[in-house]
């Protein structure tokens, strides 16, 4: 029906459908951070680490992306968010420039720790973006902290945080869960089950069916979600949010996923079944997106193609920004182990 | 009336809480309880479960969630039921708290307190010190404080500080030394040592309970004639070089004195300093002398073998002293 009307009518009633249906702009911002991920992550994995342009390793969260895009379109401002190393979306909905990104990897002054720190390990206290750090799962009780702190101070935000499923066999993500359970915290739990842990299977990680099984263990509440869904995660973490915010304590949520690449860009993943590629490579979460918002008649195949090539433009813009930028001069070496001595005569 | 070194944390951690409503302790068995050695006795009653917080038997959560609040702009006081337990959260304190700042410029806060040292016959986990494990990693402050005053002064200037603080108390010093202090509000700064006690012959360069044998050497030494030095660093990272040489330079002779063990004891790393920067001015070699490098045994006699004490320092003050 669409298809024939003209165009003219065509926008005034997708305009009407847009008032009717919250789904439609929701649907765009998802397919633009998703795509926007996807293809800063392909630049940095399949170009720009080629190239040999980036200093260090290249962790991405392909495959993933609605995992940290779903989730992190519920967030506010004013929560604080933990990233961990598949969640580069998040980055971008709270505000970071994919030029930080690609200035992060290359060690260049421009990137989010100028240099200090690579990859995936950024954080932006203004932008309420804490760093993760190597040893995965360590971010938990921290979250669980930022948690206790917005308790602390009665205010109505919540701490997400966000994780793999190797995680979940660490001590501290243990520790972190039950802290912020025994004290009722408002902190969202997020897991992105990929199914591996660099080269670890899950049925070598864990004994049971699923992370989610790991809630009642701390008397949280904890559901499954497919985290190939982006629609499912928002939903989810919705339901999350309103019990975080409302006093109820932690909330649990695992995205049943796929890591469609290895663990870093030095590992081509061939101790993955080869059948497990394909299968997940139907269910990939952008395409799916772009299905719906297409069935839906939220989009066009033009509307489609001109969100890719907006990203296409800003992800080159960004790369040459990056290279642009200078590395740290080596006298920032020493700078901010300590904060620098206070003039004398003050405290 | 005099305060003893436990009630003088007690009154700088209650203090900066009252001064502060940012400022929060947490820990295990802190609250209803008032702590293993009571040193937050009352503060549920005074503060609220809000700012006392009673927590699971977690370090690296307390650690963890420590880091978290600061990042929020808290000033969290966490404790360590003992010291020895920090190794639980070695994670959250090395690679989480001390890297923020560096990493991307987050402000860390917060200070972790416990009590360490042995002599109290605690075994293998509750009488160690574990100091150096934390002078070696950048980002990181350690304080060791030994008298009253010095624990009242400096437990405040750490909470005040704006990076993480890590605050060892002996145990042994807790309700054994009582001196008068200035009541209301002082700090000590972090970061400077102390002449404890002036002399011109020696030096011994200490911190926590070992200010108090190398006390007991000096008194028995002055009767022989020889007049020591005693430095107390107070605060172990950043060290403070200065007061250090300075004495070095005066005494020419020095002894450097700790209950952590040799191996890789701060010790170490002040006598490479030593040689580096104040070389022609000693007339001896520089001596350690320190716990040797094994666990702390519980056994009384095996523990006394292990603890350096005023006669292992007079040993080797008057060999020092012939060279």
């Amino acid at each position: 029906m669409a298809a024939v009307e003209p165009l003219g009518l065509a926008r005034a009633s997708r305009a009407v459908a847009e008032r009717a249906d919250p789904n439609v702009e929701l649907a765009r911002q998802f397919l633009y951070y998703m795509s926007l991920m996807r293809e800063v992550e392909d630049r940095l994995e399949r170009k720009l680490y080629r190239q040999g342009k980036i200093a260090g390793g290249v962790y991405s969260g392909r495959g993933q992306e609605a995992i940290c895009v779903g989730a992190g379109l519920v967030t506010e401002p004013d929560d604080m968010v933990f990233p961990s190393h598949r969640d580069l979306g998040l980055y971008f909905i709270r505000g970071v420039h994919p030029r930080q990104v690609f200035a992060q990897y290359m060690g260049r002054v421009g990137g989010l720790t100028r240099g200090k720190d690579g990859n995936m390990h950024m954080g932006d206290l203004r932008l309420k973006i804490v760093a993760i750090i190597s040893s995965i799962g360590a971010s938990v009780p921290v979250a669980a902290g930022a948690a206790l702190a917005i308790k602390y101070k009665g205010t109505r935000e919540a701490a997400f945080v966000f994780f793999g499923d190797g995680a979940t066999s660490r001590g501290d993500w243990h520790e972190g869960v039950n802290l912020a359970a025994v004290q009722r915290l408002p902190l969202v739990l997020i897991c992105n089950n990929n199914q591996y842990a660099y080269s670890t299977p899950l049925d070598k990680q864990m004994a049971c069916a699923n992370v989610a099984d790991r809630g009642p263990a701390y008397g949280i509440p904890a559901e499954i979600v497919d985290g190939n869904d982006v629609f499912a995660v928002y939903e989810a973490t919705r339901r999350a949010a309103e019990h975080a915010r409302a006093g109820l304590g932690p909330y649990l949520i695992e995205c049943k996923t796929f890591r469609m690449s290895g663990h870093s860009a030095h590992d081509p993943g061939d101790y993955v079944p080869k059948h497990l590629w394909e299968e997940w490579a139907h269910r990939d979460p952008i395409k799916r997106l772009k299905q719906r918002m297409m069935e839906n008649g939220w989009a066009g195949q033009a509307e489609l193609d001109q969100t890719q090539a907006r990203i296409l433009q800003e992800v080159d813009a960004a790369v040459k920004w990056a290279e642009n930028s200078p590395f740290p001069e080596a006298s920032a070496l020493l700078e901010n182990v300590y904060e620098p001595p206070a003039p004398a005569g003050e405290n | 009336m005099p305060t003893t070194f436990v009630e003088a944390i007690r009154q700088g951690i209650w203090e900066e809480m009252e001064r502060d409503p940012n400022v929060f302790v947490i820990g295990e068995d802190i609250g209803v309880y008032g702590g293993a050695f009571k040193l937050t006795a009352g503060m549920l009653d005074h503060f609220g479960e809000r700012r006392v917080i009673d927590t699971p038997l977690s370090e690296a959560a307390i650690v963890g969630a420590a880091i978290g609040a600061s990042l929020m702009g808290l000033r969290p006081v966490a404790e360590m039921q003992f010291s020895d337990f920090i190794a639980c959260a070695f994670d959250q304190v090395v690679n989480f708290a001390a890297k923020c700042r560096y990493r991307w410029g987050a402000p860390v806060p917060m200070v972790i307190r416990g009590p360490s040292g042995g002599g109290v016959h605690g075994g293998p986990f509750h009488s160690q010190n574990p100091e150096a494990w934390f002078v070696h990693t950048p980002g990181l402050k350690v304080v060791a404080p030994a008298t009253a005053y010095d624990a009242k002064g400096l437990i405040k200037s750490a909470i005040r500080d704006n990076d993480p603080v890590l605050f060892f108390e002996h145990k042994a010093l807790y309700r054994r030394i009582k001196e008068e202090i200035p009541a209301g509000d002082y700090t000590v700064p972090l970061g400077k040592a102390r002449v404890f006690r002036p002399g011109k012959d020696l030096s011994i360069v200490t911190y926590g309970a070992m200010v108090y044998v190398a006390l007991e050497a000096a008194e028995t030494l002055e009767k022989e004639g020889l007049s020591a030095e005693i430095i107390d660093l107070r605060t172990l990272l950043p060290l403070d070089e200065e007061t250090v040489l300075g004495s070095v330079q005066k005494t020419s002779r020095v002894i450097l004195l700790h209950e952590d063990t040799l191996t890789g004891g701060i010790g170490g790393e002040i006598a490479a300093r030593i040689a580096e920067r104040a070389f022609q001015y000693l007339d001896a070699p520089v001596v350690r002398i320190a716990a040797p490098d094994a666990p702390v045994p519980y056994s009384p006699p095996l523990e006394e073998a292990f603890l350096p004490n005023a006669a292992k320092v007079l040993e080797k003050a008057r060999w020092l002293c012939r060279c």
